[in-house]
């Protein structure tokens, strides 16, 4: 075999870098949506590689739903600072308090679909013309069906079955007024290449994805953290355990795991012996067969 | 799992309505061991209401409630699976509705496709059809699925009877490597594990074959072709005069100390850097992103192409393609569109209709001038400025157009440089 083909690894690195730098050839006023995850801390990374030796050319746009994890929010701000870049962020507390959107009620109330309103809110008050997420087409059925560049009309809407066909390596990010697009660099990855990339790069993550011993509730099948916005309700109760989280959202619905494992090796041999899915521990996809769908067709994430 | 130096493989599945493609990619997902738990879970939920005995694989792909309501595909899904040997990307593309559309989409960017065809049926126009995309779209390798094959007995005959078929009608096109193999999704023979009803069969699997594949050698490394994406200016001390010309490399292999000239200006200098990412590399080659410096100071922006000053492309301001309507509205005679090629954009004009070709025949139709939803016909285009190019037999990469309604902003047509 010829020495000069990528491995799959770093063809997906190419592929990532390549949209990357199509949205900052293509839109005027394109940003990172960072949630402090792995998947938008790797899509800032690899925006890092894109545009070396210049600084990233992107805000960092994070939605706050205000029931935060602490390291997160750490984690965000020292980035923020070693990168040079700018932060934004739409507040959902801000959106409540203005009457944009109002507290959902009842046992399993989150703050989760209240983030739609603040991420468009936010995307037109910045006039953002292209916000970059982390998502994959391998986390959910919705998301399968993402394109590369994939347009919002101007109520932010997604509209799945008339999409623009996407061939090749042609991207195209035309658009009117007040629509703006989603690009999706990491497509193509799965958990499994985001934690081997992590791994190989050695890209700093937060604390929470490491295990450690936390104070927390069983719900709704995974462990809960125990928090100033949990409500304890009958019959549960505060555990200490060892724990990891595979995802990080909103504090109050995302749910970690019993883990052992504390460095990057043992996470993706933990990854590749997974029999669920990471977003089998939130209970924001657990609500219906179609909830990401009809959240997406909204304008989530 | 350890990293390696696994290569990453990506296809395409073709088959018409009840051919069992869902079932196949359920499958290859399930035999595997690419399902989850928790979609396992939910799919024998779904199987058991839907009164089904065990677990419908088809479910597993699917995607949106329209689809899962209706039972059908609606725009190209993509699946994911990692084996030992190799990471596969699956564009699952749906057999009926905008069959064209989204097969041409999916195939625009796989090395393999597989088609299938039922064991009773043999081949039929669908097959014809997802047959002459597969090869227009140039996609190098070809795999064959019969299916069903436990409907007709295992039957040996009745296989190399539809070899026989296929071979008819595709000699008409061109395709390099072309692969036979008897399959039945549903109970799994030939997919992941070996038959043990068909002896007679002593190839590979599906899986094997496509593990097996030798793809590096589909991407063109000769001619050396490299569109400026972006022109990287860093305002920091450091990297003062630094002017780095970034993209993804299309084809060959660039070295420093290359001399090469930068398109359409047609200046000429020698490379001094290439960087992949913060990594300095000596050289680099097609699929790769870098960003390059030249020693030269001279004027290079986005969607100029930097070649080997001995082998260029064309430049050509009319030329020929054969395009596929993808939109609802049809085409407007002597519209202007907007051209993408590489990371070039100009306007364009579809000037003359030369003939449209009967995807179920391969007929060509030298009457017919209109062009809707799902045609394809070779057209001379005209652009307000010269591109580089070059045939998309050659170069996938610099051989491929899509064009833009310029009042709805929508990609309406993908074109193959003749």
């Amino acid at each position: 075999m010829s020495k000069y083909y990528l491995n799959y690894l770093d063809e997906l690195e190419s592929e990532a870098i390549y949209i990357l730098r199509e949205v900052w050839a293509q839109f005027e006023n394109p940003v990172i949506l960072f949630s402090g995850g792995k998947d938008s801390i790797l899509v800032t990374h690899l925006a890092k590689k894109a545009f070396y030796p210049s600084k990233i050319p992107f805000a960092l746009m994070h939605v706050d739903t205000g029931h935060n994890f602490p390291e997160t929010i750490q984690f965000r701000n020292d980035l923020v600072e070693k990168l040079g870049v700018k932060l934004i962020v739409g507040s959902v507390q801000d959106s409540i308090d203005q009457g944009r959107v109002a507290e959902e009620k009842g046992k399993n109330a989150t703050r989760n679909a209240l983030q739609i309103t603040t991420l468009l809110d936010a995307i037109e008050t910045n006039k953002v013309d292209c916000a970059i997420g982390g998502g994959r087409r391998d986390e959910e059925k919705a998301r399968a069906k993402e394109r590369f560049f994939s347009h919002r009309d101007d109520f932010g809407q997604w509209d799945p079955k008339n999409q623009r066909p996407e061939l090749w390596n042609l991207l195209n990010g035309k658009h009117f007024e007040g629509e703006h697009f989603r690009a999706f660099p990491i497509s193509n990855w799965t958990e499994m290449d985001v934690w081997n990339y992590i791994k190989r790069e050695n890209i700093s993550i937060p604390s929470l994805y490491y295990a450690h011993e936390r104070e927390v509730v069983f719900r709704s099948n995974s462990w809960i953290p125990v928090s100033e916005y949990l409500k304890l309700e009958e019959g549960e109760k505060v555990e200490k355990k060892k724990i990891r989280f595979r995802t990080l959202g909103d504090i109050t619905i995302t749910g970690g795991i019993e883990s052992d494992a504390d460095t990057l090796e043992k996470i993706a041999l933990e990854v590749s012996a997974m029999r669920k899915t990471e977003r089998g521990d939130r209970s924001d996809d657990k609500r219906s067969e179609t909830a990401m769908e009809d959240r997406k067709k909204q304008g989530y994430f | 799992m350890e990293i390696n130096n696994n290569q990453l493989l990506r296809f395409t599945t073709a088959g018409s309505v009840d051919d069992g493609k869902s079932t196949l990619i359920g499958r290859l997902l399930f035999d595997s061991k690419s399902i989850f738990e928790d979609q396992l879970e939910s799919v024998s939920n779904t199987s058991a209401k839907k009164g089904h005995d065990g677990v419908d694989l088809a479910l597993f792909t699917d995607g949106l409630k329209d689809e899962r309501e209706q039972g059908i595909t609606i725009d190209v899904a993509y699946r994911y699976f990692t084996t030992p040997k190799r990471k596969f990307i699956i564009a699952d593309t749906p057999g009926h509705i905008q069959y064209t559309r989204n097969m041409v989409t999916g195939a625009s960017t796989a090395n393999a496709a597989v088609i299938l065809i039922d064991a009773r049926h043999g081949v039929i126009e669908q097959t014809k059809r997802h047959s002459f995309i597969a090869s227009l779209l140039n996609i190098p390798h070809l795999i064959v699925c019969i299916n069903k094959m436990d409907l007709v007995d295992y039957s040996e005959e009745v296989y190399n009877n539809i070899i026989g078929q296929f071979e008819e009608f595709s000699s008409k096109l061109l395709m390099k490597d072309v692969r036979f193999i008897p399959i039945s999704a549903l109970l799994g023979d030939n997919v992941v594990n070996r038959s043990k009803n068909m002896d007679w069969y002593q190839e590979g699997t599906l899986l094997s074959t496509l593990e097996k594949l030798h793809i590096s050698s589909d991407i063109n490394k000769i001619d050396a072709r490299f569109a400026v994406q972006t022109v990287l200016r860093p305002q920091n001390e450091d990297f003062r005069d630094y002017r780095g010309y970034a993209g993804r490399i299309a084809s060959g292999i660039y070295r420093v100390g290359d001399e090469v000239a930068v398109l359409p200006s047609g200046f000429q200098s020698k490379i001094k850097s290439i960087n992949a990412g913060e990594k300095e590399v000596k050289e680099a080659y097609a699929p790769m992103s870098v960003s390059i410096t030249l020693e030269d100071d001279i004027d290079v922006s986005r969607g100029n192409m930097i070649v080997k000053q001995n082998n260029q492309p064309e430049q050509e301001q009319e030329f020929d393609v054969m395009l596929c309507w993808l939109n609802n509205d049809p085409i407007k005679p002597r519209a202007k569109y907007t051209i993408m090629h590489t990371s070039n954009e100009e306007r364009a004009m579809v000037k003359e209709v030369v003939y449209k070709m009967n995807i179920n025949t391969f007929e060509r139709d030298s009457e017919d001038a209109t062009l809707e939803m799902n045609d394809i016909a070779r057209v001379k285009i005209r652009t307000t400025r010269r591109l580089m190019l070059d045939s998309y037999r050659d170069n996938r990469n610099t051989g491929s157009i899509i064009l833009i309604d310029e009042n709805t902003n929508e990609t309406v047509a993908a074109g193959m440089i003749i």
